[in-house]
């Protein structure tokens, strides 16, 4: 009788081994799964807030701007730089062959359609980050009548492409569009 | 040295305890505190019902776009929500285009300051802005409103009393308190702290505001609206704080069932 | 580790092996809360609140340095910093929520964890210092949750700062300059709200560091357990890991249930509606109120409401607060009774569930009532009973109670008989 008991139950013991060792590992995994979890409002806690979010478009009023002008406004913290170029200007643009550039590009590529005066870019100079000269009035514009950067000398013509100095890239375009001839969308 | 000073210390506490207990009494019996008009004729909140009650409510947006119909028709005269963003508007079904309307089409603007010509002026809200700020002359700035609901005891079903509360001095009142007449300028409202406050009854008459999805604009019901739109404002992560916060204990009631299967058989053999 | 029968750490690896030798950091996690920690057998669910509030202080810690990296501490924009978390920053209102949460499920842990020390007079010799050391945790959480319930900087946060701020005014002489100096300031500003902040980020890493002592000191005579009696032999003990690992991890998982629960239900059930009213130094609230784990205190303080001879009533009031924490680090010399656990001194723990613990509740109940009739001679009464309980009765019933019979050993007290009692009573049987 003794005997018989002690066989079944090292055969439920067997049996049982097996399902506690499943559970204890389920355990700990629900443990690690949780902390996983957990983790991931901790990491996204540092990404842009909403009210940051809510700036990454910003609508500004361009109609004041008379050929020759430019301003500075702000986009997502950092300026843009909205130009309305002057015939001449254009003209100054266009005559450069675009194929013998550092950063080969058109003043129509950099511009929209029917808007070719409009020349919208980052203030950001593309070396280092400065912000170059020649928005603002009797700012010096450079050797190529655009803007210059006075951290390390990068000089911008008209269609504020790069011409020389050591900035790898042309002022950068934003995304953007008019919501009307007055009204210019940037991001 | 410890056992000989620590009672002493006790006895001293405890002497001057029982000196503070015994005068308290005796000043108690001798004169009484006095009733006050606060104290027997405020009364609590009403019990009122919102769709974001309890740990399954959720807001009713159609019941938020109305309630944000009667702050902006008739609180926000005077009161602002600084803390609400007109893109927050965006939760309560509204679109994209609407927002843009609503804050361009805002009574208050926002304040500009020109650092260059020195010259302070305003221009119209966008998306971004947060609900200005307004300033009430003569009266000071009323309170903001973003909070209202979580800055007082039961707040939605505060707001709701109050609005619903505005009712003649209680002849009662005056009999046994002759001294707390309403002072001129003031309105008699039990829900309020102090019984008399400075605004007199925001919504009074049926259809002072035009309801566009066909629901009877009476009082009762603008006030339930504009409550249950504060409630919103001062809490607009309620319905994802309780949608997280199942999903949350979901996990963990499985989590502590297989913590505790797993604790009883690492004790098997030791009990 | 003091038990001859301690596991002993053997590393498994090359590279623990190598580290064990340079920085044998895996031993002592192992010799501290794992194989190699022999703890007693019979330890109940009142030793699980150790742990958590370790589990609490970390998470205090986590949700804390997240919600310093959008707060701004000036007294302008402190407040509206603190709704931007709530309304714009990625589950910043989760974190707030959790932070002002966490502070209180760190005190529900620790109030149990002390009265459970009370109750099993688990500060009795040898364990005196891990005792001292936790009243002086106490004290520094006190002081943080303080400073940083201020950090909102709401109508509550403004005048409890500038309510216990007066307390040192009461001290004579020194006092008034001591608050000024306190504050930087005639009033609670912008300058005061600077240093709350600093501090507030400082001492829970203090905390830690004393926490560290703590256990440190835990580990010379080990843990105490329920019945009081001392450790004889390896039967008595289990090792820390698995074993209370395990029964930590479930009661870890209760608690997070209820904590959860009143995070995402019910969060501002514990907090006071003031506190969403931007401070205003002109407008005092109707009635202050610290928040709900200060209240026993609070009610101490202002139990004292008539001078006493040449004592000012305020200057009583402070003494008695601060008296109230102090007399717990005379405790291991005042109860002298030479038995620990509650289970076997019948007039202790008479005095313990019809004294103690009902006038806890009175004081916790009317530090948070306004200060009128019944409740100020109700915490009149409360209060001159926890002195007395303290100071006068727990030596007094220290020296006359009759402890009832202790069990030999843990292993006799769990499983009814201990084969080396046998032993020890007739070497013959051998």
């Amino acid at each position: 009788m003794a005997e018989q008991a002690s066989i079944d139950t090292s055969a439920e013991a067997g049996e049982g081994v097996r399902r506690r060792d499943f559970i204890n590992i389920a355990a700990v995994s629900f443990a690690g799964v949780g902390g996983a979890a957990v983790l991931f409002p901790l990491v996204s806690q540092m990404a842009p807030s909403a009210d940051v979010l809510a700036q990454s478009s910003t609508e500004i009023d361009i109609s004041a701007i008379t050929p020759g002008q430019a301003i500075k406004a702000v986009f997502r913290k950092q300026p843009v730089f909205i130009r309305n170029l002057t015939p001449a200007e254009i003209a100054a643009a266009d005559k450069v062959d675009a194929s013998s550039l550092r950063d080969p590009q058109t003043l129509e590529e950099r511009t929209k359609e029917g808007k070719t005066n409009w020349l919208i870019t980052m203030g950001v100079c593309t070396h280092l980050g400065c912000v170059p000269l020649g928005a603002g009035e009797g700012e010096v514009k450079g050797e190529f009548g655009g803007y210059f950067c006075p951290c390390h000398g990068s000089h911008y013509d008209t269609a504020a492409r790069i011409r020389k100095g050591p900035a790898p890239k042309n002022l950068e375009v934003p995304e953007y569009s008019f919501i009307s001839d007055a009204v210019v969308k940037i991001g | 040295m410890v056992r000989l000073f620590g009672p002493l210390v006790g006895l001293f506490f405890a002497v001057a305890l029982l000196w503070s207990f015994g005068n308290g009494a005796y000043s108690a019996i001798t004169e009484p505190a006095a009733p006050t008009a606060e104290h027997e004729f405020h009364l609590h909140p009403k019990d009122v019902k919102f769709a974001s009650d309890g740990v399954f409510g959720k807001y009713d947006k159609q019941q938020l776009q109305r309630g944000f119909q009667v702050y902006k028709e008739v609180c926000a005269t005077c009161h602002s929500l600084k803390h609400v963003a007109f893109r927050d508007l965006a939760n309560l079904g509204y679109s994209e285009g609407e927002v843009k309307a609503i804050a361009k089409q805002w009574g208050t603007k926002q304040p500009t300051f020109d650092e260059k010509s020195g010259e302070r002026a305003e221009r119209d809200n966008i998306a971004s802005d947060y609900i200005p700020t307004v300033y009430y002359a003569g009266q000071g700035v009323p309170p903001d409103l973003s909070l209202i609901a979580k800055a007082r005891h039961n707040g939605g079903a505060y707001v709701y009393s109050l609005l619903t509360g505005y009712q003649e001095q209680p002849a009662e009142l005056l009999k046994k308190f002759p001294d707390s007449k309403t002072p001129d300028g003031l309105y008699y409202n039990p829900y309020f702290a102090n019984l008399n406050l400075a605004m007199p009854a925001p919504i009074a008459s049926d259809d002072q505001v035009a309801y566009s999805d066909g629901t009877k604009a009476t009082v009762d019901q603008m006030s339930k609206d504009v409550s249950a739109f504060l409630m919103w404002t001062a809490e607009p992560k309620a319905d994802k704080r309780k949608q997280t916060g199942w999903a949350v204990l979901g996990f963990l009631l499985a989590a502590t069932v297989l913590a505790y299967l797993a604790k009883k058989n690492v004790w098997a053999d030791k009990h | 580790m003091s038990f001859p029968w301690a596991n002993e750490y053997k590393p498994a690896f090359g590279l623990t092996q190598w580290l064990d030798e340079k920085l044998p950091l895996p031993r002592f996690v192992y010799n501290a809360v794992g194989a190699g920690y022999p703890v007693p057998r019979n330890l109940n669910y009142m030793w699980n609140f150790g742990v958590l509030a370790g589990f609490c202080l970390v998470l205090q810690i986590v949700t804390g340095v997240i919600l310093a990296m959008h707060y701004a501490p000036n007294a302008l924009v402190a407040f509206d910093s603190t709704e931007h978390i709530m309304r714009d920053v990625n589950w910043g209102w989760m974190m707030r929520y959790a932070h002002a949460n966490g502070a209180s499920a760190f005190f529900v842990v620790v109030y149990l964890h002390i009265f459970r020390g009370f109750f099993y007079s688990s500060y009795k010799a040898p364990r005196e210092m891990i005792w001292l050391l936790g009243v002086v945790i106490f004290l520094l959480m006190m002081a943080t949750a303080f400073m940083g319930y201020v950090l909102p900087w709401g109508q509550m946060s403004f005048w409890g700062a500038k309510v216990i701020t007066g307390l040192f005014g009461a001290i004579p002489v020194v006092g008034e300059p001591l608050q000024i100096w306190l504050l930087g300031g005639f009033a609670p500003d912008n300058a005061a709200l600077n240093r709350f902040f600093s501090l507030h980020f400082l001492l829970p890493f203090v905390i830690a560091g004393v926490i560290i002592l703590h256990i440190w000191a835990l580990h010379i005579p080990g843990s105490s357990n329920p019945t009081g009696v001392e450790v004889k032999a390896e039967s008595d003990t289990v090792p820390f890991h698995p074993y209370y690992t395990a029964k930590d991890g479930f009661g870890l998982g209760v608690f997070l249930l209820i904590y959860c629960a009143i995070l995402f239900f019910a969060p501002n059930a514990l907090g006071h509606p003031d506190n969403y009213i931007p401070a205003n130094p002109l407008s005092t609230p109707a009635h202050i109120v610290p928040e709900w784990y200060f209240w026993p205190f609070y009610a101490i303080l202002r139990a004292f409401t008539y001078d006493f001879f040449f004592i000012p009533a305020k200057l009583m009031g402070v003494l008695a607060m601060f008296g109230s924490i102090l007399v717990w680090f005379f405790l291991p010399w005042l109860d002298t009774s030479p038995v620990r656990s509650g289970h076997y001194r019948p007039l202790f723990r008479k005095f313990f569930w019809f004294g103690l613990i009902p006038t806890m509740a009175i004081l916790f109940y009317c530090g948070g009532a306004p200060a009128e009739e019944p409740f100020v001679m109700l915490s009149q009464l409360a209060s001159l009973y926890y002195f007395a309980h303290f100071l006068i009765i727990l030596p007094l019933v220290s020296s006359i109670e009759k402890p009832e019979p202790l069990p030999f050993s843990i292993t006799e007290a769990v499983l009814g008989k201990d084969e080396s009692a046998v032993l020890n009573a007739n070497p013959a049987a051998a």
